[in-house]
């Protein structure tokens, strides 16, 4: 009778089995790897908007203060974004005519709000706070990155909770002097410490709650 | 040589019945386990049977898309009674799958010669079951696509590690360690037979499918000894593991609070009544199957005896259990308690227990008598018992200690739905598909281990040899 298989078979079965290990682990790997991706959270990628906003232009080149537009953010939960009266106290005069702000100039007309896009957007199963964070020391480039050099906004983290907590777990590595908050630029050695040192000293000044208060389901998800 | 030789009849009061019908030779067995799956082909009734089994199953797809689009609404479940059919259903099949691993792992370690022409059969009918048990704690989820939470995996929720402390997260882990452990013990024991199938295929494919899925078996010495090894180590592994699986499961109501289910009694209890309800299930399968398939010479009566006799004997562990549940609500001296105990007896659902009393502590009184044990009708009729006593059992637990708790204000009572029933029944089309697609497909009875129960193999000394 003759041989029923090829020969080649030995080999084949010998690399399936071999391989296999590798695809399930690459498979794996990939998994994790996609719902980390932007592809998933979005990061760096910049959403269409009405009006092409600029917070390079107003921060970097203007020198304007992020609570001149964000009013609430050291009070309220919600940092707000702000109304067409705040865009209309310059551009009533400045750039009157400029056909970029025609939307901003239709809606101070017909008073019907600018439908911003939003980029940061998380659950409503999520209760995030802007104000305790502020009021605690945590900048605004540590979760929105460097919006003074953003031409148009996107996210600079990816805003999971794998993320949140990794500060929830260690508040120390990102906190920074309360005066220090709205600063761009603001590095721990321009006041001559390090995080390390300087986080440390005011986790406990500012009495942080601990990681185990902190990482509980209720201060988040009530 | 401690066991009985099967063709010494009168050795011992146990062997009075051989483990294999006369006059068998290697060929023989080989000849007609293998032509069932070979040369029988489709018959009629297997293909009556088939769309039957599969209609049903049909059925079973239907009510759980219904229940995907709709919620875990459309069941009789409310906010006193959370667990209904779901869980009753899920406890049922996942004890009948244990008479598998007990026939194919505790027997074999136990050097029970009878189990050889039962264990094929039972491990699948094991797998099946499983195959049924899984689907209830996924689908019983309110959302159930989110049911890969439970599983450890490094995820970006920053929560890697699911509540080790539930009961529900052991199932979790129970059961999928059953499910592939219980598939590598029976696909292991499958290979050689796989082999003996490859060889007598007459067909290109056949011969492919069967060469394949036998891994290039050859029955050298080497194999063997091999072979013998990891069944020996795998059915080591099953034993505890159908243990603590079915005592996992029991944890679910035995780690609660709730009066009628925080017993410390479960586990063993649990146990046991897997184990019985599992056997009736063996003889419920075993029984027509011989009859079908005329394999008479192999599932002897000896096996019906025996399994009838385990049967008799869980199903009076279990008795023992509903006795001691009577008596420890009286003498706990706790309201609750004994009001559980009286609301068992006497509450609305009185009917259930009277009828689960009858199913499982009377008919196997029947089994006391060798002349009913040896009687395939009347063991069939009692494993019909059986399975829905054990039905009703998991319902009494499960529904009657829910229904009335601590506080009055928060009685009510429950009833399956329609939606509950089609589920429940068209599990039953599924476990029974996978069984007929098993019977047409694969060896109903292991032909390799049929084989050294002949005089001569396995090194047994022949009839009339001089012993040692």
């Amino acid at each position: 009778m003759a041989q029923h298989f090829h020969r080649s078979m030995n080999t084949i079965a010998k690399v399936s089995i071999f391989g296999a290990v590798f695809i399930i682990g690459f498979g794996a790997w990939l998994l994790l790897e996609i719902n980390r991706s932007s592809n998933v959270t979005n990061v760096g990628i910049a959403l269409p908007q009405p009006v092409q906003f600029s917070h390079q232009h107003h921060v970097a080149g203007l020198g304007i203060e992020c609570r001149y537009c964000h009013t609430s953010v050291e009070h309220s939960a919600f940092a707000n974004v702000p109304p067409i009266s705040t865009c209309m106290n310059c551009h009533q005069q400045i750039w009157f005519g400029a056909p970029m702000l025609e939307p901003v100039r239709a809606s101070w007309k017909s008073g019907q709000a600018l439908e911003w896009n939003r980029v940061h957007n998380l659950g409503d199963y999520v209760y995030f706070n802007h104000g305790v964070h502020v009021q605690k020391g945590i900048g605004c480039v540590s979760c929105h990155g460097r919006v003074d050099q953003m031409q148009l906004i996107y996210k600079d983290q990816p805003h999971t909770m794998e993320w949140c907590l990794s500060c929830h777990r260690n508040p120390a590595q990102h906190i920074r002097p309360r005066d220090q908050v709205f600063n761009m630029t603001w590095k721990p050695e321009d006041i001559g410490e390090t995080q390390a040192s300087l986080g440390a000293r005011l986790v406990r000044e500012y009495n942080i709650e601990p990681a185990r208060k902190l990482t509980s389901c209720s201060t988040c998800h009530h | 040589m401690p066991e009985s030789n099967a063709f010494e009849p009168s050795q011992s009061p146990t062997s009075r019945l051989p483990v294999i019908g006369p006059g068998h030779t290697y060929a023989s067995i080989n000849e007609k386990i293998s032509a069932i799956v070979l040369f029988r082909g489709t018959t009629f009734g297997w293909l009556v049977g088939f769309g039957i089994a599969f209609m049903i199953f049909m059925m079973m797809l239907g009510s759980i898309s219904y229940l995907l689009y709709k919620g875990v609404g459309v069941w009789g479940i409310n906010n006193r009674v959370g667990w209904g059919f779901d869980i009753i259903n899920f406890v049922w099949w996942i004890g009948i799958g244990h008479a598998g691993t007990l026939i194919s792992a505790i027997l074999l370690l136990l050097h029970q010669k009878w189990r050889t022409s039962i264990n094929r059969f039972a491990e699948a009918m094991t797998l099946f079951a499983v195959a049924c048990a899984g689907l209830f704690p996924v689908l019983h989820l309110g959302r159930p696509w989110y049911a890969y939470f439970l599983f450890p995996y490094p995820n970006t929720m920053g929560m890697y590690f699911p509540q080790f402390r539930s009961p529900l997260e052991w199932d979790v882990f129970a059961v999928s360690t059953y499910a592939s452990v219980s598939l590598v013990f029976w696909y292991v024991g499958l290979i050689p037979d796989l082999a003996t199938l490859r060889d007598r295929a007459r067909g290109w494919f056949t011969k492919t499918v069967y060469g394949f899925f036998s891994l290039g078996w050859r029955g050298s010495a080497r194999h063997w000894h091999r072979y013998e090894s990891i069944y020996l180590l795998l059915a080591g592994l099953s034993t505890p593991l159908v243990l603590s699986v079915h005592t996992i499961v029991s944890f679910d109501f035995a780690v609660s609070i709730i009066p009628g289910w925080h017993a410390t009694f479960f586990p063993p209890y649990f146990v046991a009544g897997a184990i019985y309800a599992g056997f009736a299930m063996v003889l419920t399968l075993a029984i027509p199957v011989r009859w079908v398939y005329g394999l008479e010479d192999f599932i002897t009566d000896k096996h019906l005896e025996n399994m009838g006799l385990i049967t008799l004997v869980t199903g009076n562990m279990v008795g023992y259990a509903y006795i001691m549940e009577l008596f420890y609500g009286w003498y706990s001296a706790n309201e609750y308690e004994q009001f559980m105990v009286h609301n068992r007896v006497l509450g609305p659902y009185w009917a259930l227990y009277v009828a689960l009393i009858v199913c499982n502590i009377i008919a196997p009184q029947f089994l006391w008598s060798k002349r009913i044990r040896r009687n395939s009708w009347w063991l069939f009729t009692i494993s019909m018992f059986v399975s829905v006593g054990m039905w009703l059992e998991r319902y009494v637990i499960i529904v009657v200690s829910l229904h009335r708790t601590f506080l009055p204000s928060s009685w009510g009572t429950y009833a399956g739905t329609f939606w509950d029933w089609t589920l429940y029944i068209g599990t039953m089309g599924f476990f029974l598909t996978l069984l007929f697609l098993f019977i047409r497909l694969l060896p109903v009875i292991s032909m390799s281990e049929m084989q050294m129960l002949l005089p001569g193999a396995s090194g047994a000394p022949e009839k009339g040899a001089a012993k040692p």
